[in-house]
């Protein structure tokens, strides 16, 4: 009743091929649209509550930064099928780009250090995607954690990465496009939001439209069996790099959001281990393989979740730092659990699960 | 999704919106849990255990009651930043993340929000340099009088001559452990000695290769920058292929009872730095032990009071309360303000008298802190691990550093900073 | 012969039983992967918190006591006895096999025919889980683990060799590495024959053979999982014995898992013996590498090379070295 897919016709091929054809989500991604671009930053610039800055800082940019890469991870594992756990490592790419480009071009605007940052790692990605021809499954999930692991080595090694600073820590100096500051200190919350912001929409909207295109759906072939495949003409070696660089260019422009806009000052062995690319891959799997929607709400999940489950045993309940800290994991653990469980597929299919049965609701039939 | 996010705004905002009650707020960014957690406990009971005790004794400090926050950060730099922006709308007057990859971070940020940061013993070393790094605070000491504290050590064991002598530093593979590889350059070129680099990776669960490639080269020193589970294994293997446990020294952080315990007997004589003193011993024990443990109030189980990293937690905590008190001092409020704690903090001067006053008599050096030096002159004293007793015994006593060849390091390295962030000379 | 060449060897000894310690870890994921397909990361995980169960026992600490005393107000520490180190490592062992249960129960028999994504996912979350847990049952400070293990270099052998060239101080191998090995022998001949002379490990090559058809002789899938995860938890509580006699027990030694991976890589998932010489060939090649290259670029080299070593075993041989052939049909 309430979720209607019937009766919106379309009078031209413009349109029964547009991102969204049916009028009801068309009207919901606008309103989403209209929250994110003018409600919120109208609440960061008034600051309502005085909480603009932990608002921005602590949810919002690393909810939007974390659901680009979630994007970008998307591509290779759930449209793709190959299993990767070197996104880390990609992200640090990013972010030592970012850091070489804004230190050698103190002139170049900040969107176009992110891009450039983004097709470097493309370019490092396709790289170590190439024994993807060989190996399969586990097996890469494994190999691509020698990416991880080197690139890590590389980037805490090679001065000329940190610009011989004495510690290797790298800072992001201040950057601004179109007289706003993005990076440093003094960068306004609305500012630093609505540019992610701009780049997480840019990056949907690329992935959407390269995911229902020709190569979307030779990835896709490739990732329900490529040997299949490969006999009915999908290059393997073209398919799967791509993918490889598409995923790794969004992972990219994360890693230079992530250091630059998000944190400030990264150490790559801290900032860019391991763990962040489990953290990654739980987004993709608890959001929905292949969803691009799903990518963005995992990213919601796993970033609000501990800050949730902080605030109110912390806060509220006023339990000790270490004891809440446990109890997260505990049932961020059990949680993770229960989502596989309960949906495989993820929150997206949950969504898709909901609009079935809001085609009838109220209505029995 | 909606549901729980409403959820935390509203948590948040309430949070927020609560008024700013008048106390002394200092948050402890601290880490009870994750690889670290063994180190990150005892140095945040110690902070809070301090001011409990102040509050309990004196009513706070100069009649205003203390107040700590503590927000588990897991020596991550996300959390820190969560525990950054969640505590210092709550009045934060000083920050001390106890993590030097979080510390990097607040850097720019303490500064532009006008709250001092005090890194004691660990941070961004040219942050000593306050005519650059004007909300940045690293007394008594930072990572580079470490080196050069400890390199004079065994200058002194050998007889006042290093040349020809080799020293291995085996040092935790981050931005910490990297630290002080140029001052002991700059000491190995002035005095002769030989110096090899062993990093080790992090968490340093396997340091095998490390340990053979000192039997092989027999080191007449090893000194080591660890933190966490790196530090045990290291003292474990050291002793595995009998170096000799008096030529081997820690940084303060890799000379806690947590990394010789685990190594037993055969720790015995391994020796690190400190920057304050050690044991329980002192007249402010005394009003810890009646007025925090005995009173049920101690943050953790009270049983780390009086080790290493305990007492280093709290001699932090005393280094502010008594900036607090020459703040008060200075602006005539008692109700200070994060920017009048900075005036306080760089105003500060510890001497005999005023450690004695506060009965920490002879537990830490004496410094001065001016605008242009926010690191004091770096003393730090030996301490040596006697398994038998099962404590740390100091063995030397708070000596100087060369800051001949740091002070030329720290200029350059801030002045490198101060160009790239276009930061003006704050001191004139 | 130069003193260099014994290094040489010295190096590629300690490499073998560095790879030993290795394998000791990735054992447990085979015996796993092998039965049920499942890729269980938290290996690492409950080698900790078999480890952390086998010291809290021995201590008679009580479980959760900063929890309940953060409750209740009360201080509570210690039962105030010990228990003797045999009798914990076997009450160790039970609480394994009770998890096991649990795991069987509340995790794997939900996830039945799910794609190997998603049971890798649920083990994962069951180490965070089980991270959390751990913790708050017997608390996050260092503990001492001695169960009677030799520490230290070999003396004998030391004095024996030394002098073989000039400049050699004679071989070191650790006594406790030689422990390894041998403990690492008997477990390896010990589950062969397991599999090979018992019903239940006949039952358990059946299930790993081809699970549909071992569940068409009547082979209770459920039950050997329960008992693959003991197996599997009897091995995360040796490892976490050995590389927590080494650095005590605390968080970090869950992080071993990732020493184990290479290995797995490289011996392939599913076989037993692969483990074995996986371990081997990455402590060989990692500590040989670390020797030879290592000071030219700068050391530390040893995470990653173990990677890349796996890596390019893997290009030439997909399936790892001795890893069920892949063969894949349309």
């Amino acid at each position: 009743m309430f979720y209607r897919e019937s009766g919106d016709f379309k009078t031209s091929y413009a349109k029964d091929t547009q991102t969204f054809p049916i009028k009801l989500d068309r009207i919901g991604y606008y309103v989403i649209l209209a929250i994110a671009f003018i409600t919120i930053p109208v609440m960061l610039i008034t600051d309502v509550g005085g909480g603009a800055n932990y608002w921005t800082n602590a949810i919002l940019l690393p909810f939007l930064i974390w659901a680009i890469a979630a994007i970008g991870l998307n591509i290779l594992v759930g449209y793709c099928g190959q299993l990767s756990l070197g996104s880390g490592g990609f992200m640090a790419v990013g972010a030592y780009a970012a850091y070489k480009l804004m230190t050698s071009f103190p002139d170049l605007s900040i969107f176009f250090i992110v891009i450039i940052s983004g097709a470097i790692t493309a370019g490092v990605g396709i790289l170590f995607g190439l024994p993807s021809l060989r190996i399969k499954g586990f097996y890469l999930a494994v190999a691509t954690l020698a990416a991880q692991f080197f690139l890590v080595w590389l980037f805490n090694k090679v001065p000329w990465f940190y610009n011989n600073s004495a510690s290797g820590q790298i800072s992001a100096p201040t950057r601004s496009i179109f007289g706003f500051e993005i990076t440093g200190a003094t960068a306004t919350p609305e500012a630093k939001y609505l540019f992610c912001l701009v780049l997480l929409i840019g990056v949907a909207w690329l992935a959407r439209n390269l995911t229902r295109g020709r190569i979307g759906r030779s990835w896709m072939a490739i990732r329900d069996m490529d040997i299949a495949a490969e006999i009915i003409g999908v290059a393997p070696l073209r398919t799967k790099l791509s993918a490889f660089g598409v995923s790794s260019f969004f992972i990219g422009i994360a890693g230079a959001l992530f250091f630059a806009v998000y944190l400030g000052a990264v150490e790559v062995g801290e900032a860019f281990n391991i763990n962040k690319s489990f953290l990654l891959l739980f987004m993709v799997i608890i959001g929905g393989l292949g969803s691009i929607f799903g990518s963005i709400i995992g990213a919601a999940f796993m970033v609000l979740m501990p800050v949730l489950l902080k605030n109110i045993m912390v806060n509220q309940l006023n339990w000790p730092t270490d004891i809440a800290v446990h109890f997260e994991f505990a049932i961020v653990g059990a949680l993770i659990i229960i989502f596989l469980i309960l949906e495989p597929h993820g929150l997206a299919q949950l969504w898709r699960l909901l609009k079935e049965k809001l085609r009838l609701w109220p209505f029995p039939h | 999704m909606k549901l729980t996010k409403l959820a935390t705004f509203a948590v948040t905002a309430v949070m927020a919106a609560s008024p700013v009650l008048a106390d002394l707020v200092f948050p402890s960014l601290s880490y009870r849990t994750g690889p670290y957690a063994a180190n990150g406990t005892p140095v945040a009971d110690g902070f809070a255990d301090y001011y409990t005790m102040l509050n309990e004794r004196d009513g706070g400090i100069g009649g205003v009651m203390t107040k700590v926050i503590e927000c588990e950060t897991g020596y991550s730099t996300e959390k820190g930043v969560e525990c950054y922006e969640s505590t210092k709308g709550e009045g934060s007057l000083v920050y001390m993340p106890l993590s030097t990859g979080i510390t990097y971070q607040l850097i720019p940020k303490v500064t532009a929000d006008n709250i001092p940061m005090l890194t004691t013993g660990y941070g961004r070393t040219s942050a000593a340099n306050g005519d650059v790094f004007s909300h940045v605070f690293n007394f008594p000491a930072n990572y580079w009088n470490g080196a050069s504290a400890a390199v004079n050590h065994f200058l002194e064991m050998a007889d006042g001559d290093l040349s020809g002598k080799s020293i291995a530093l085996v040092y935790h593979n981050s931005a910490y452990g990297k630290e002080p590889i140029r001052t002991l350059e700059e000491l190995a070129s002035k005095l002769g000695f030989d110096l090899t680099l062993l990093p080790v990776d992090h968490p340093g669960q396997e340091q095998k290769s490390q340990w053979l490639q000192i039997r092989r080269e027999r080191p007449d020193f090893v000194l080591m920058y660890g933190w966490g589970v790196m530090n045990q294994v290291a003292i474990q293997e050291a002793a595995n292929i009998r170096f000799p446990m008096e030529n081997f020294m820690g940084i303060w952080w890799s000379g806690s009872e947590n990394d010789v315990m685990a190594a037993g007997d055969a720790s015995n004589g391994y020796k690190a730095l400190t920057f304050h003193n050690v044991g329980t011993g002192f007249p402010v024990f005394d009003d810890i032990a009646s007025y925090v443990v005995d009173a049920g109030k101690a943050a953790g189980t009270g049983e780390h009071v009086g080790t290493v990293l305990y007492n280093r937690g709290m001699y932090g905590a005393m280094l502010a309360a008594e900036a607090v008190k020459v703040a008060q001092r200075i602006h005539g409020v008692a109700d200070i303000t994060p920017a009048m704690m900075r005036d306080g903090l760089e105003a500060l001067e510890i001497t005999d008298e005023n450690m004695a006053a506060i009965g920490f008599g002879g537990f830490g050096p004496n410094f001065k802190v001016s605008c242009e030096n926010h690191g004091g002159p770096g003393l730090s004293a030996v301490i040596q691990w006697d398994s038998a007793s099962q404590s740390w015994n100091v063995i030397s006593d708070f000596a100087e550093s060369d800051m001949s060849v740091i002070q030329p390091l720290i200029d350059a390295d801030s002045a490198a900073y101060a160009a790239e962030n276009n930061i003006a000379s704050q001191c004139n | 012969m130069s003193a260099n060449f014994f290094y040489t060897i010295e190096v590629i000894a300690n490499g073998l039983m560095t790879g030993v310690m290795y394998s000791l870890v990735a054992l447990g994921f085979v015996l796993i992967f092998k039965a049920s397909g499942v890729f269980n990361y938290a290996q690492g995980v409950m080698a900790l918190f078999a480890a952390m169960t086998l010291v809290g026992l021995q201590n008679g600490q009580i479980p959760f006591a900063h929890l309940i005393n953060t409750i209740f107000g009360t201080h509570l520490d210690k039962f105030g006895w010990e228990v003797p180190t045999f009798l914990a490592i076997i009450l160790a062992l039970g609480v394994m096999i009770g998890f096991a249960f649990l795991v069987e129960r509340y995790i794997l028999k939900h996830l039945v025919n799910q794609d190997p994504i998603i049971l890798f996912m649920a083990t994962i979350g069951l180490a965070y889980f089980m991270e959390g847990f751990g913790d708050l049952m017997w608390g996050s400070d260092i503990k001492k683990l001695d169960v009677g293990l030799p520490q230290g270099g070999n003396v004998w052998l030391e004095n024996a060799t030394e002098g073989w060239a000039n400049g050699f101080y004679g071989f070191y191998i650790d006594n406790l590495d030689m422990w390894a090995t041998v403990i690492a022998v008997a477990l390896v001949a010990s589950l062969i024959a397991f599999s090979n002379y018992t019903k239940t490990g006949r039952a358990l090559r059946a299930v790993a053979d081809d699970n549909q058809a071992a569940l068409s002789v009547g082979i209770s899938l459920r039950k050997i999982w329960v008992i693959v995860w003991s197996l599997a938890g009897f091995v995360a509580l040796v490892a976490g014995i050995m590389w927590g006699a080494k650095s005590g027990v605390q968080f970090s030694l869950s992080l071993i898992a990732l020493k184990a991976l290479p290995v797995l890589m490289l011996g392939g998932f599913t076989s037993i013996p692969g483990a074995i010489v996986g371990g081997m060939i990455i402590g060989v090649g990692e500590k040989l590498f670390e020797f030879a290259i290592g000071p030219y670029i700068g050391g530390a080299t040893e995470n990653w090379f173990a990677y890349v070593l796996a890596l390019i075993f893997l290009v030439f041989r997909p399936q790892g070295l001795f890893g069920e052939k892949i063969i894949e049909r349309v």
